[in-house]
């Protein structure tokens, strides 16, 4: 599913160069739950903006279902971006001034996958079927990470990238959070790769990576 | 409620949620628009009045002058000519489609009636001047050609003389006095308003009985007349009798073949046609100075647009992770810059046309918003939200999704 191969990632910093990611070897296999864990500036980050073609990597190869995209221009990368990634973010990113709905069905339109029954049906699914019309504001932050959930889902894509999905929710949102995901994967066997400090949450995957200075030091299976 | 797969309901959206600032936004485009309308439909109105004043003579006049159209090319010494009433009869007689033909006299002079007095510029015409100039009289008669012929001492007096000497009497059969002259009022004229040819101002009196007040014989014992007015047939004839006229009149004169004329003959169109061509340069100036203000307007709406995009960098990051392609970035921001000038032309437009229907009714100019203004005016608020918008939207679609992402 995805492929990671010498993956290198550096930022010009004046006259020198910043190595974020040196040469990350990665493999992921369809239907996959996995955690990334690492210290901040570890560059987990970027590995998960990687995988999620919000980033290109400096060098290296990234096959993605058998194909390569690491060197996609920006259009490209949007349009298989739009199909085939749903983000979960730390701090949601709905947009403030849409309904529950509206945010989910904007996540489709992206993915040139209009289907409002769809929508809807993502909504029922993380259990905010009687809060569609409701704004982000409307909402607390579990029900609006549930919506950021729905809007990942809505569109069927293969793949869900998690940025600390929990790491703006208390324990009891956090739990539910993660039991949708987990239910989720479990059953329509979407490949998850998410980042997170709190090894509970970390523990609902199967395997957890771990990365220090941009690369993998370690791995744990679960 | 919002279709969010329609840019343009985005677009109402995003103005809408932003109340203040999309009206603060629009406020030069709504001023610059207003302004653009006001001033067009003031020129315009002012060209319609004087058309339509120019109109009322009717396009088969034609006006001849002791004017040399040669007198303003350089290097040459200007043609001074004279045009007299026997070059006037000459017409008459041997110019075939003609209905009339009007010699005047004018010289300035002082008007007494009682203790009051004015300069007027005193006019000596035939009978026929009242068929030529259109000429209508509200209480008495025009100059008949017995009082033509007997050196009459009558004159019709224009509403403004009146109100001046007499206030207002009726000065129908009271006398006035010009010069040595008494003279008794034997009419007042019709007012034509501030108008081309306006006789509100005249004082009009027999042609004959002018020449024996103030004679002016040339060196041939011929009598001097300012200009001629002829009318033509119709309008077809007119440019037929417009040659003829002037090649009675350079036989006339002697003028040799080559030499400049020392006189001009011009009809009616042609000078309707050099005052619009003058009136709509000054529309076209008026537009453009108000076409300035429309101008800062549009760089208001740059700068907005530009902090619009940096506040909604964090919802460019949103949708450019959820798969948006630069491309719907670039147009959904230039489509609100689009409609939010245009709703701005829209409301100037109102605006405009309002202040310009009031300007009419005021009575101190007439005001005519054409529907050219209109289509300029919208047209150009549009215009002016694409070109001003694009460096933002372009700005916004080259956002790095993640760099958009981080910010708050």
């Amino acid at each position: 599913m995805i492929q990671l191969e010498n993956i290198v990632k550096t930022y010009p910093m004046g006259k020198s160069e910043l190595k974020v990611l040196q040469g990350v070897d990665l493999n992921i296999e369809k239907g996959e739950m996995v955690a990334i864990m690492g210290a901040s500036g570890s560059g987990k980050s970027t590995l998960l903006n990687m995988i999620g073609l919000l980033d290109r990597p400096t060098s290296g190869s990234y096959l993605l279902e058998g194909a390569e995209v690491a060197h996609l221009n920006a259009k490209s990368l949007a349009k298989v971006r739009g199909q085939k990634i749903g983000f979960i973010f730390q701090s949601f990113n709905l947009l403030p001034y849409l309904s529950a709905l509206k945010n989910v069905e904007l996540g489709q339109k992206y993915a040139r996958k209009p289907n409002v029954q769809a929508a809807k049906e993502a909504l029922e699914k993380v259990g905010l079927g009687g809060r569609m019309k409701h704004r982000p504001n409307e909402l607390s932050g579990g029900e609006q990470q549930r919506v950021a959930v729905a809007r990942a889902i809505a569109k069927n894509p293969p793949i869900i990238l998690a940025d600390e999905p929990t790491g703006n929710l208390d324990s009891k949102s956090s739990k539910e959070i993660m039991a949708i995901l987990t239910n989720l994967h479990v059953e329509q066997n979407i490949t998850l790769v998410m980042i997170t400090h709190d090894p509970n949450v970390a523990h609902y995957c199967q395997r957890i990576i771990y990365i220090q200075d941009g690369q993998i030091t370690g791995e744990e299976k679960s | 409620m919002t279709n969010i797969f329609d840019p343009l309901s985005t677009a109402w959206t995003t103005m809408v949620t932003h109340k203040l600032r999309s009206i603060l936004t629009i406020l030069g485009v709504v001023i610059g628009v207003s302004c653009v309308i006001i001033l067009m439909s003031i020129g315009q109105g002012t060209q319609q009045t004087i058309t339509n004043s120019l109109n009322t003579l009717g396009p088969n006049i034609l006006y001849v002058t002791a004017e040399s159209a040669a007198q303003s090319s350089i290097g040459r010494a200007p043609v001074s000519g004279m045009l007299t009433l026997e070059d006037a009869q000459a017409i008459v007689t041997s110019i075939p489609n003609i209905n009339a033909v009007a010699p005047t006299n004018t010289i300035g002079m002082q008007v007494i009636a009682g203790n009051q007095n004015m300069t007027a510029q005193i006019t000596g015409v035939t009978p026929s001047y009242q068929l030529v100039n259109n000429v209508q009289v509200v209480g008495g008669d025009f100059i008949n050609q017995d009082q033509y012929t007997g050196f009459a001492k009558v004159a019709l007096i224009g509403p403004t003389v009146s109100t001046t000497l007499f206030g207002g009497e009726n000065p129908l059969g009271k006398t006035i006095r010009v010069g040595n002259n008494i003279f008794y009022v034997a009419g007042v004229l019709k007012s034509k308003g501030a108008s081309f040819s306006s006789t509100d101002s005249a004082v009009l009196i027999p042609l004959t009985t002018l020449q024996g007040i103030a004679s002016k014989l040339t060196t041939t014992g011929q009598h001097e007349v300012s200009s001629i007015a002829v009318q033509a047939a119709n309008k077809k004839s007119a440019s037929a009798v417009k040659s003829a006229i002037t090649s009675l009149l350079q036989y006339r004169h002697r003028i040799a073949p080559g030499a400049d004329n020392d006189f001009t003959v011009i009809s009616m169109d042609e000078i309707s046609a050099s005052i619009n061509t003058a009136l709509s340069s000054l529309t076209i100036l008026l537009g453009a100075i108000a076409g300035i203000s429309l101008l800062v307007g549009g760089i208001g709406v740059m700068n907005i647009m530009l902090v619009s995009v940096m506040e909604r960098k964090r919802e460019i990051g949103i949708r450019k992770a959820l798969g948006a392609e630069g491309s719907e970035i670039w147009g959904q921001f230039l489509l609100d810059a689009a409609l939010l000038t245009f709703t701005g032309g829209l409301i100037g437009l109102a605006i405009g046309w309002g202040i310009s229907a009031l300007i009419t009714a005021s009575g101190v100019l007439t005001a005519v918003v054409t529907l050219n203004t209109v289509l300029l005016a919208v047209g150009v608020s549009v215009g002016i939200g694409l070109l001003f918008g694009f460096l933002p939207a372009f700005q916004g679609s080259r956002l790095d999704p993640i760099q958009a992402l981080r910010s708050e």
